[in-house]
Parts: C-alpha cells; structure tokens; sequence
C-alpha cells in the first residue's frame, strides 16, 4: 500500500542523505520525497512517499525513527490527512485552437496559466498526485515540452499535528 | 582556558576516563598525535594497519563494557578501517572512532588524501559526525561517547579536519547531555511485562533464546536467576555465549546452523519463546517458515526496529535487557500461577532423549589431530576460564561449541559480519585491557594472515597471547560448503603455499610451536600457558577433511539438521 510519512528532523548537512541512504541501503522504495526548513529553523520537515507491505511499513518507520537526525514522525496515511502536490506544465500551443483547449483545460483543473510566450503555456496545478495524472492525461493530445513534479506534500486534519 | 582543537581532543577522551586508544598516525592527525604526545594519561597502542586499531578496540570493549576508542588518519587510514567499524555496527560495539579529515578550506577537492568519510562510513555506523569548528568539538565527542554507549551500543564515528586541530578555543566538557532526536527506551512497558509473565506461566514447553543484548547489557546475572525461576532450557546464539553458564544442566548450548540437535529441536517444539537480546538472525532462524512453528513469542529488545523484523512476535517488549528481566522476575514472584512442574518434567524427558544424540560426537581415535580435541582440551587446561577471541570459519563454530564459557565477556567474535582477521587483533585489545589474564585467540591458517601483521604489536607490548591455530590447510568453512553443495569442487578454497607459521613467530620475536600427534596437544598447550611473559604461536596440523555438525542447511528449517 501508498503511504505517506511525514518527517520532522534536525536541519544538519548529511539528514537528507541519511534518509535517502536508508532507503536503498535496505531496498525500501521511494516515490517521492520533499525537504524544507520548518517555521523553526533547526527543523527540517520530511514528506516521504512509499510503498509496502504493513511488515515493510513497519520496518520503515522503525528504521527512521532509529536515526539520531530524526526527531519524530508519522504516518498520514493512518490519520485523516490532505495531501497536495504542484506541478508545473509547459505546454506548445500553436495555433489558437490549441491556446483555448489548453486554456480551458487549465480552467476545468483550477489551474493557473503563469507564463505565456508566442507559441507555449508554463501551468501551474496543485492538487492531490491523482489530480495531476489525470491533468497529463486530458494534455497528451498536446505536446507537453516539460513538467516538474515537486512531490507529495501532506499533513494532517483537525488538531493532529507533527510538532516537537 | 583556549586550547587548540588536538589539545581539546584529548582533554575530552581524559574525561570520559578513557586510559588506552588504538590507532595510526598521519598528515591529518600529526596535530593530534602531537597532543598526545605531550601527555601521560591516555595511552596509544599502535598497531601495524588500521583495520586491526578497529578490532582491538572491539576486543577491549566486548570484554570490558567500556567504549573502545581508535583514531586513524584521513583517506587510507578511515577506509582501512572501514572492515572495523561495520564489524562493529553488526555486532553492537560500543565504539568512537575518530578519522582526520582534510582541512575544511579543501573539503571537496579531491585534495591529497581526502575521502568522504562521513559518506563512505553512514550506512555502517550508528551516527557519525563532521565537525567543522573547533567549538563544536569537545560536544560532539561527549554526544559521540553517549550515542555509542547508550541505547543498542554501536560506532560512532568523528571525522575532524586538520585545521580544527590546530584551531583555538575555550576548553568547557558538558557535564551531561541530552540530545532531543535520540532517547532510547530502557524502562520495557508494564503493560506488556505483564502481559509476557501470563503467557510464560501457561508455557508447557518453553525456552530461553537469549543473544548478545544480555552480555551488552551487563544482564547475564538477571538472566540466570529468571532461568532458573522458571526452569526453562537455555539456549545461546554465537554471541551470547557466557550470557548463561554453559556448564549449568538448563543450558542446551548454542542454536542456529552449527547449534546442538537439542537447542534447535527444542525451538521447533517449542510452545512459547522468550527470546532476550537476539535478533532472530538467519544464520539461527535458518528458514523463517519453518521456524518455530508451535511457539507463541515473547521478544525482549532495545531496538524496536530488531522486533517482528525477520519473524513475528506475539508479545513485543521494548527496553532494556536488565530492566525487563528483574521486572519479570518481580511479577514471576508475585504471580499465583506456577508453570506447570509436570508439563515441564515431561519437556525435560524429551531434550534429555534429544541431548543423548550426543551431536557434537567425534572421533576420538584418529590418528590426526581432530580440531574438536584441541579446543577440549584448551577449555580443561584453562579451566574455562580464559578469554577466547576467535577468527571466522569452522575453528569459531569449534570453539563455540566446545569452550564451555560459564561467564560473559569471555567470548570475543565476530558474528554480524564474519570477518576474517578480526581474531589476532581483538586479542591484543582484550589482552590490553586485562594484563594478568589468559588471552587465546583461535584461528585457521587463512584467517589468521588476514591480520598477521599485528604480531609486530604484540612484540611492542610485550602482549602474552596464546595462538591457536587449526591448521587444516583449508579455508576449512569454504571446502565444506564446497564438499556438501557443490560436490566436492574445491574451488579456490585450498591454501597453497603456506608459510612456515614457527619461522614467522620466531621472526617477529615469539615463540612458534608445531604440533602434528594428538599424543602431543596436551603436553603442548600446558609448555604454552605456561609460558606466560610470550606470546606462543601454536600451529596445530589438524585433520583436513573434518566438518562442522550439526549443521542446518540453507533454507532448510531447523529440525532439519545435517548430523555426523
Ligand atoms: C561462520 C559463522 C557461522 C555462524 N553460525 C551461527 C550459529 O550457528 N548460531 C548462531 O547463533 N549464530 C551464528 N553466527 C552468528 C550470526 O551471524 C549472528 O551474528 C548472531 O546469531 C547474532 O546474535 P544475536 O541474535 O545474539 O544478536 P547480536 O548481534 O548480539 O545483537 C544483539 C541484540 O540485542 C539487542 N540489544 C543490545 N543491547 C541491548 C540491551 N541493553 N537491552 C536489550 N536489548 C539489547 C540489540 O538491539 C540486538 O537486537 C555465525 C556467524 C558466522 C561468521
Ligand atoms: C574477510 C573475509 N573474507 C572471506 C570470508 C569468507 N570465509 C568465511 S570462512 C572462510 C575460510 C576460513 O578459513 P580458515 O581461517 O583457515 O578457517 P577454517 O574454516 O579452515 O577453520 C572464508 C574464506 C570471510 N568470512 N571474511
Ligand atoms: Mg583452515
């Protein structure tokens, strides 16, 4: 099964290597994975998506939190959650045709157009990682120049909150 | 007062009380070595490669319970001693190892002897730090010392730049620490305690699966008296040996693939098992389908993620050894509940039958040295009593399971990681730290040339150590592999060439025995112990063609011993 985890860990050098060398040290797969600094600057806040068995899970979480970097964590895929993910689309458009098809399309995903040239659209999208398959899905009959994924982001709903 | 970041460096290792470090000196440390230099507390042994400063730190710490400490310079020196420290992360060494680094101005330019030690050493150590300013220096060793020594112990490693050494600041050591991503549970969950105890009263069939957790955890003492409340056979893994007195009539000896018929079969009919401090390895598991397959599990561990990870367990307890146990024993005597003592006879009747297959049976009568008669008779002429390191191959599964270790700490291997060449150079850390002590190491002809060198440091410190070797001519644990699976395609597993081990002894300054009769072995043993200010190199013509029985075959279950 998909899980998401949530990861909150010291801001050093070498954190985010530790975590990536965990997982292929022990064969564990990553689908994606983001990093930033929290609200507190010495924390850094991990969203790690994976996939597994409940034994492998286990082991996952296990392993993570045996790592001295790492402060606490939690599986949000055990709690009511929302996860978000951006992506932005670059998109040839060369003909007008084409520019209201892509444009209604953006409309219909509540996305937004960012960036125009003569004969592209840059897109922006948010939503949940299925949201934005089925967004690159209605665009293949389009030629789609670039997209960049930031990968799943999450947290949880009502008063749950991955906090020191 | 300022001090520069060598002088800091020792001031911390004073500190933390610790007397003897091992190690090699290089550009990068040359700061450092001067240091120490300039002092008398801490005392540097220096050995031949730094490989074996690794290993003899382990020595010293699985025989003291202290933390070993070693320091080596940067490049070649941190990734000779790579083999080290993931020894020592496999079988949970306390150990801090230290590594120069470059100087933090040429860190990522490929600069003369540079290596990314912090990226080459991560997946083998418990933590590893790079310290970058000299004021972060003397917190981090005190964060180093307490990460390796708490929680599952392992290495830690300290990688220090050069120009950190040379750099000033004021010297303050932290009293204490506390480090908020890191606290290990000690004290195991009542609820769950209780919880085990209930199951254990009902056992009809129990046993005691107990690993190298308990001598890590100083428990052997608890383990004893828990034991013995219960009447439960004992079983050891390989490095568990000592946790429980191996002469004592519970112990069933060590399980796992070259373990007694009656440890394994009693796993398999087992109806609830304790396991404390093991971590279900495969080479004890064998297949995990067929493992235990009646037994309702209690699992005792400080590493939460060495719980349900190679098998399930019913009743997962999480803390330390010693905490648990002495818990357990509380709510052993107050619970009303007895085990039941006819049940418990009747399991007893049963691994007496199983025992009496007498599976670690040889040939007395052979005409060549049988490996077995050589370690029977080290164990009575040292009345068990000495501290044995060993090599990796069929003369450690000998040693196992014929040096009864009625005490902890006395039984120095490498388990986890199996490496040869670990045997030489942890007997000079265990000698080191137990000067009128009898110190063996048991090796093999391949083993031992893995770390030969360190005869040289013997020579330095005057070290007495006592070499067993089983010569067979053979990487004997190869050929049998070979002999068994592969149809006696032997492989490269022939050692061609040897040198004249009496020769090399004497050359380097020691006493070289040859012992090819068994008429020979007893007499030989007692000139060597005898000789107690020089190291002996004993080298023993054993039989060649002998095996290791019992023996659980890969993938097979084990009830499914192979037996002479
Ligand atoms: C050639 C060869 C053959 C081998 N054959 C066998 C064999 O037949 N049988 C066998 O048993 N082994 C054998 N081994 C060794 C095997 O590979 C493993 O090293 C060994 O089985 C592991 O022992 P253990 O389970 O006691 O764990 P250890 O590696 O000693 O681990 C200790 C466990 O205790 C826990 N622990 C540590 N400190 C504490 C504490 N304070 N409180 C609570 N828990 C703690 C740790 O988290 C860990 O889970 C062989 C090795 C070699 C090289
Ligand atoms: C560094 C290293 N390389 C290879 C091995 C694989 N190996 C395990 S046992 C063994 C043979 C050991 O031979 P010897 O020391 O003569 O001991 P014997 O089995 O003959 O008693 C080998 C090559 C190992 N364990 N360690
Ligand atoms: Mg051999």
């Amino acid at each position: 099964m998909r899980h998401i985890i949530s990861i909150l860990m010291e801001n050093e050098s070498g954190a985010l290597s530790r975590v990536a060398g965990l997982f292929s040290a022990r064969g564990y797969n990553i689908e994606s994975l983001t990093v930033a600094p929290t609200d507190d600057p010495t924390l850094s806040r991990m969203t790690l998506v994976t996939r597994g068995s409940d034994e492998i899970i286990e082991q996952i979480t296990k392993q993570l939190n045996k790592l001295i970097d790492v402060v606490k964590l939690m599986d949000l895929t055990e709690y009511a959650h929302i996860e978000r993910e951006m992506m932005l689309v670059k998109i040839k458009v060369a003909n007008s045709a084409a520019k209201d098809d892509v444009m209604r399309l953006t409309d219909i995903f509540r996305g937004r157009i960012i960036d125009v040239s003569i004969d592209s659209y840059v897109i922006e999208l948010t939503g949940d990682s299925a949201k934005l398959d089925a967004f690159l899905g209605m665009a293949s009959p389009f030629e789609v120049l670039e997209v960049v994924r930031s990968g799943v982001m999450g947290i949880a709903r009502g008063d749950i909150a991955l906090k020191m | 007062m300022e001090m520069t970041g060598a002088e800091i460096f020792v001031r911390c290792l004073q500190e933390e009380g610790v007397d003897l470090i091992f190690g090699y000196p290089g550009g990068a440390v040359l700061h450092i070595y001067d240091a120490l230099y300039k002092q008398d507390k801490v005392n540097h042994i220096l050995v031949r490669h730094e490989q074996a400063a690794v290993h003899a730190a382990e020595g010293y710490a699985k025989s003291t319970q202290r933390p070993g400490v070693a320091l080596v310079t940067s490049g070649p020196g941190a990734t000779n001693a790579i083999t080290g420290i993931a020894d020592a992360y496999m079988d949970s060494v306390p150990l801090v190892v230290f590594t120069g680094q470059v100087p933090t101005s040429l860190i990522g330019n490929d600069a003369f002897q540079e290596v990314d030690t912090v990226g080459i050493t991560r997946p083998c150590v418990k933590h590893n730090f790079l310290v970058k300013d000299v004021r972060d220096l003397a917190m981090t060793i005190k964060k180093a010392f307490y990460i390796a020594t708490t929680g599952r112990p392992g290495p830690v490693v300290v990688d220090i730049p050069k120009d950190v050494t040379a750099a000033r600041c004021v010297f303050d050591y932290p009293k204490s620490i506390k480090i908020r991503s890191y606290n290990p549970t000690v004290k195991g969950h009542t609820g769950q305690i209780r919880k085990a105890v209930e199951l254990i009263l009902q056992a009809r069939q129990p046993v005691i699966y107990s690993g190298g957790g308990v001598i890590l955890a100083n428990a052997s003492k608890s383990l004893t008296e828990f034991a013995r409340l219960l009447g439960a056979p004992v079983t050891n893994t390989l490095m568990g040996l000592g946790a429980y007195p191996a002469s004592d009539q519970q112990f069933v000896g060590m399980l796992g693939m070259h373990g007694t018929y009656e440890a394994n079969m009693a796993m398999h009919h087992a109806d609830v098992l304790i396991a404390i401090g093991a971590r279900f390895d495969d080479r004890v598991t064998g297949n995990v389908d067929k493992f235990c397959p009646t037994a309702r599990i209690v699992h005792v561990d400080v590493d939460p993620a060495s719980i349900s990870k190679n098998v399930k367990v019913d009743i997962p307890i999480v803390g330390g050894v010693d905490h648990v146990l002495k818990a357990m024993i509380k709510e052993l005597e107050h619970a009303k509940a007895k085990p039941d003592q006819e049940a418990l006879k009747a399991w007893w009747a049963q691994i007496n039958e199983w025992r009496a297959m007498d599976c670690l049976k040889y040939d007395r009568n052979s005409e060549l040295i049988k490996p077995q008669y050589v370690l029977e008779t080290l164990w009575r002429e040292t009345q068990g009593d000495a501290f044995v390191t060993s090599d990796v191959g069929q003369h450690q599964m000998w040693a196992a399971q014929f040096y009864r270790f009625d005490k902890p700490n006395r039984w120095i291997n490498s388990g986890g990681l199996g490496t040869m060449g670990f045997g030489l150079p942890a007997a000079m850390g265990v000698q080191l730290a137990h000067p009128g002590e009898t110190v063996v190491c048991v090796t093999g002809e391949s083993s031992i040339q893995m770390c030969i060198q360190e005869l040289s440091t013997c020579l330095q410190y005057g070290l007495p150590i006592k070499v067993i070797t089983l010569n067979n001519r053979f990487m004997g644990m190869v050929r049998q592999w070979q002999e068994f699976f592969y149809q006696g395609r032997y492989s490269m597993s022939y050692m061609d060439a040897l040198p004249d081990f009496q020769m090399l002894a004497e050359a380097y300054g020691h006493v070289g025995m040859r012992i090819e009769k068994p008429a020979d072995v007893e007499g030989a043993i007692k000139e060597a112990l005898a000789m107690k200010d020089r190291l002996v190199f004993m080298n023993f013509l054993t039989d060649q063609t002998e095996n290791v029985y019992p023996m659980v075959p890969a993938g097979a279950g084990q009830n499914e011993m192979i037996l002479l």
